[in-house]
């Protein structure tokens, strides 16, 4: 681990990896979309809407999986100190809020037709809704100190605190009555999903995926760029204050 | 100890505590937490008249009456059933062995008078055809599947 907190040995690991991440997110999108749009046939029930779910399931499952993400870089962040830690975590959380924001506006699309409202309180709605302000108080925390080292401190503590709501939405479905259906693919037993139209959602969510790995990389790499452009201004004021006293 | 042990258990058992707590909240409110109520839940419940409240399940197979805008079906959970009278537009997925969700009050007759009807969709996908065959070779379970 502590290789890669490194954050020189992670600009020269990061710079060989993102070419073939990038690549793999076009590809895969490509392939993937394709499936979703053309490839796959039509639902017993849902007919083409169907269709939305193939954006709508991965941007769920990635909302969850960068969250996370985020909680784990949190608590490493709080108790290793490693100085990658909170990078990642502060560059996760608006990556992940995308994610979520994609998964409830596409799912409002599909309840319209389908249960024939745009939303519902209930538990699995709501708890994804919460977990989009989750992200967006990350957000706003770590930027609202004067000292970014205090802000990261306190977003990762949110960040560990919030956790507690992933459980919640991925049994939500199963501890309480919601609109929301149960689990189609990660459940006990086969998929109560057609194989025909299993493929493309699992394509997608691996495209999604890599597409999370792009953008994060690039996202640390800017921000370490933008540290290191604070140390040197920092550093040009304070030579400039001694240039002055000197003289 | 070291420092860095020290912050792993403060955090761990910070962690602990807040998802004992977590569970604890949760478990006291689920009756508040549940989207609908099923038609047994309306025997132990105790809903009085004025009480606006949703009721799910499956709309019971041959139960469905139209008579002009109005639309009369029986909600069951296979135990109980709650008669359910509706005006208006229904959902798409609406049909009979699909289940729903309907918002309303009890009436004095026992009728649920419903104001707003949900089709509640299931976690199967399938195409028509893989449909179609299964229903023909007998395979076709809707209440496990």
């Amino acid at each position: 681990m502590h290789r890669f907190a490194n954050p020189a040995r992670f600009l020269r690991l990061s710079a060989v990896l993102l070419p073939w991440f990038a690549w793999a997110t076009a590809l895969l999108t490509a392939i993937g979309l394709y499936y979703a749009l053309f490839a796959s046939p039509a639902d017993y029930q849902q007919g083409e809407t169907v269709r939305i779910m193939y954006v709508h399931v991965p941007a769920a499952w990635m909302g969850l999986f960068v969250y996370t993400n985020m909680a784990i870089a949190s608590a490493v962040a709080l108790i290793w100190k490693h100085p990658l830690a909170d990078v990642a975590a502060k560059a996760s959380a608006p990556i992940g809020a995308a994610f979520t924001f994609l998964c409830l506006v596409t799912g409002a699309l599909w309840g319209k037709p389908m249960w024939g409202t745009w939303w519902a309180w209930d538990a699995r709605l709501t708890s994804m809704l919460i977990l989009l302000f989750l992200y967006l108080g990350h957000m706003a925390l770590v930027n609202a100190f004067d000292d970014p080292t205090r802000g990261a401190k306190a977003a990762a503590i949110l960040a560990l605190a919030g956790f507690i709501n992933v459980p919640v939405i991925k049994w939500s479905v199963d501890w309480w009555n919601t609109l929301h259906q149960p689990a189609s693919v990660t459940r006990v037993g086969l998929p109560a999903i057609d194989p025909s139209m299993l493929v493309p959602l699992l394509l997608m969510a691996v495209a999604f995926t890599t597409y999370f790995g792009t953008v994060l990389l690039l996202r640390i790499r800017s921000e370490i760029a933008a540290q290191k452009l604070r140390n040197i201004r920092m550093a040009q004021v304070r030579s400039a204050g001694h240039a002055r006293s000197a003289a | 100890m070291t420092r860095k042990t020290r912050r792993l258990y403060f955090v761990t058992l910070g962690m602990l505590a807040l998802g004992a707590a977590a569970v604890l909240v949760l478990t006291a409110m689920s009756d508040k937490l549940v989207y609908f109520y099923s038609p047994s839940d309306l025997q132990t419940q105790h809903i009085t008249e004025d009480r606006r409240f949703r009721l799910g399940g499956l709309v019971e197979e041959g139960s469905v009456e139209r008579e002009g805008q109005t639309t009369r079906f029986r909600v069951t959970d296979t135990v109980h059933t709650v008669s359910v009278a509706y005006t208006g537009i229904l959902p798409d997925l609406f049909r009979e062995g699909q289940g729903v969700v309907t918002e309303g009050r009890l009436g004095a007759d026992g009728t649920f008078q419903a104001v707003s009807v949900l089709a509640k969709h299931d976690e199967n996908y399938m195409p028509k055809e893989v449909a179609d065959s299964l229903k023909k070779t007998g395979q076709w379970k809707p209440e496990d599947q």
